[in-house]
């Protein structure tokens, strides 16, 4: 008798494992359907479209820092545009620094357009859509990421 | 009759306190003869676990320094502690801190009792890792304790996972940036799959950030998860875990031990007995039955003492010295408790509890290799040491095998120059991604320091392999890598780390800000 040459197995043997083979599938189907339970269906948050003011209010060449919605509006000659100040390495909010952004957490480095130029974040800050509510307001969507250098012209 | 009934009731009234006694403490008594001794030790329910007798070289403390058990005593600490502190705790982002502050600040005994399950949490942490080094290094993880090893090494990462969920549940500002953090480290294998663009169809990252925060942004949610765990499903795990690890200890023999020798006497114990040779014509069987007078015939002498009291005065010792440690701890130093958390602004610099400053310093190189990858590298690595290492030598013995020792301080010494070495350089002249602002992120998740560092290790633990024709020494110098690169980390990180994670050489030259 060789793992080549098993022994055959009577019938009643063969309907037994047969029968507790699945019974046992569909204890471990039944058991990983219940794993979908944690994973949530709905994502709950907050809305993250942010209403920072009307245009007037931003002069040309200034930077506010809306730290609360974890982002930076730019106004230049060009028009505005908003970068996250959400770190992309493991998301901690980055502070203003001398040549651009800089992380606490872990030392990500980014200058002042939010591209990296040390520390371990793999991507750069991403730039947020700038618009305008009905009432003229400048509206920041931070959920949906535009290419880096688009401008908003009022 | 009825006079009788009524004497027989008065009289068993009287005999209360005795039959009571008598029926909870069945010998009544402090045992006096071993047979006395061994029923003390297995007709009650929590000394049962132990064996009657127990073999000497097991009850010298240099063997042990009871770590495991003080493990086990730490753990028992903040079982009682947490579910007191749990009758005044909301898991509520909006009640959790204030209900942190009144146990500080109102409740009776509350900031003693808070600092009791922290410090005995640290303890815990600290302790389970001496452990684990003390059973490598005394190589006790030999046949046939490998699934032992294995269960303590779910126990590590069960007491882990215990401690971090542990210091989420305040909501001050070290819980919500290390939430944010470790739910990032889950989404970290986006790093990957984004820089080889499969995320779109293949996201473990993300579904694990999901898992964890129930949502996309760190809330509610997240702390009732973490709550769950920390309260129910990791003690659960526990304390099931530790059933099976102490069920395998008496299972395998008892704590690891060379072999006893053949004749000579008993080499501890109070009675030296010494071994005959049987002479043909005779039989021994009935002296067995002579109270305590066993002679060895035919064997060593078995060298081990009753469980009661040797053994339960070394347990109860090792439980007063953890307990009097937590108390003395608790009563000096306060359980730390930051600002209400602020999802605006992290601390500066935002630094996670000890046992973690080693990851995050890895971290700070590449978020997957260094929270994910070098985790569960090193965790593998240790699963598989008794499956590799499987030659019988040196069993129970600190450094057992031959020439285990000077590899041991050669593999100090070179995992100390190659770390101290690393960190050196990646300060003075960055990495990559300073010399290459452009370079492709896949190049820095396969090479960083934390990555060079394991490679390093790995290649020098090969040498001795080649060099030593050992297994055993091969993974003595891989463990003793490990261990030094971990606590260095852990010193740097603690002492040299400042804000945004720049380096100083002591925290009294961090700027004010």
């Amino acid at each position: 008798m060789s793992r080549l040459d098993p022994p055959r197995i009577n019938r009643r043997s063969f309907l037994s494992l047969a029968s507790l083979g699945s019974f046992f599938a569909a204890l471990g189907t039944a058991a990983a359907g219940m794993l979908r339970l944690p994973n949530p269906a709905v994502l709950p948050g907050p809305v993250r479209r942010f209403k920072l003011g009307s245009p007037e209010q931003f002069s040309p060449g200034s930077e506010t820092a809306f730290a609360e919605q974890n982002l930076v509006l730019f106004r230049d000659d060009e028009g505005f545009y908003a970068i996250s100040s959400t770190c992309t390495h493991l998301g901690c909010a980055v502070s203003r620094s001398k040549d651009g952004f800089a992380c606490p957490c872990h030392g990500s480095r980014f200058d002042s357009k939010g591209s990296v130029i040390g520390g371990p974040a793999p991507r750069p800050l991403p730039w947020l859509e700038v618009s305008r509510a009905a009432n003229g307001d400048l509206v920041v969507n931070a959920d949906n990421e535009v290419p880096e250098g688009t401008r908003y012209r009022v | 009759m009825a006079e009788t009934a009524t004497r027989e009731f008065l009289h068993n009234l009287h005999e209360l306190p005795h039959t009571v006694k008598d029926a909870c403490f069945r010998l009544g008594k402090a045992p006096e003869s071993e047979r006395e001794e061994s029923q003390a030790t297995f007709h009650n329910l929590f000394l049962h676990i132990h064996s009657v007798r127990v073999h000497v070289r097991t009850l010298k403390p240099t063997l042990t320094f009871g770590l495991g058990l003080m493990a086990t005593a730490s753990f028992v600490i903040t079982i009682i502690t947490g579910v007191l502190l749990m009758v005044y705790y909301k898991p509520s982002t909006d009640l959790a801190y204030q209900s942190i502050k009144d146990i500080h600040f109102t409740v009776s005994t509350g900031r003693f009792i808070r600092n009791i399950h922290r410090w005995s949490a640290q303890l815990m942490v600290l302790v389970v890792l001496l452990h684990m080094a003390r059973v490598f290094f005394t190589a006790s993880y030999k046949k046939p304790r490998e699934f032992n090893w294995l269960v303590g090494l779910g126990l590590l990462v069960i007491t882990l996972a215990l401690s971090f969920t542990g210091y989420l549940l305040p909501w001050d500002q070290l819980a919500y940036w290390a939430i944010t953090i470790g739910s990032n480290i889950a989404n970290s294998p986006r790093e990957l799959t984004d820089a080889i663009g499969i995320t779109k169809f293949f996201d473990p990252g993300g579904f694990q950030k999901r898992l964890l925060l129930g949502a996309n942004y760190v809330g509610q949610d997240a702390l009732i998860r973490f709550y769950v765990l920390h309260v129910f499903v990791l003690p659960l795990a526990l304390v099931t875990l530790l059933g099976v690890h102490f069920w395998r200890i008496r299972k395998d023999g008892g704590l690891a031990r060379p072999e006893d020798p053949m004749g000579g006497i008993a080499e501890w114990g109070g009675e030296r007995r010494p071994v005959f040779q049987p002479l043909a014509t005779k039989t021994y069987g009935l002296m067995a039955l002579v109270k305590g007078k066993r002679p060895p015939v035919n064997r060593g002498p078995e060298n081990t003492v009753m469980s009661w009291p040797h053994l339960f005065w070394a347990e109860l010792s090792v439980f007063m010295v953890t307990v009097a440690a937590t108390l003395i701890l608790s009563f000096y130093w306060d359980a730390p408790l930051k600002e209400l958390a602020n999802p605006a602004i992290p601390e500066n610099p935002a630094k996670a509890p000890w046992y973690f400053l080693g990851i995050q310093e890895l971290v700070s190189y590449s978020a997957f290799t260094g929270g994910l990858l070098i985790p569960v590298i090193v965790v593998v690595g240790l699963a598989l040491i008794p499956f590799l290492d499987r030659r019988a030598e040196g069993e129970g013995i600190w450094f057992g095998t031959k020439s285990e020792r000077p590899i041991f301080w050669q593999s100090f010494f070179f995992a100390s120059a190659v770390t101290v070495g690393m960190l050196a350089f990646t300060v003075n002249y960055g990495w990559l991604r300073n010399w290459f602002p452009n370079i492709h992120q896949l190049w820095i998740i396969a090479i960083n320091p934390g990555s060079l560092l394991v490679l390093i290790f790995a290649a020098w633990s090969l040498f001795v392999l080649k060099r030593k024709d050992s297994v055993r020494l091969a993974a003595v110098s891989l463990f003793t890598c490990f261990l030094v690169a971990f606590t260095i980390l852990t010193y740097f990180a603690t002492v040299h780390r400042g804000p945004n994670w720049h380096f100083y050489w002591w925290p009294s030259q961090w700027p004010l800000h």
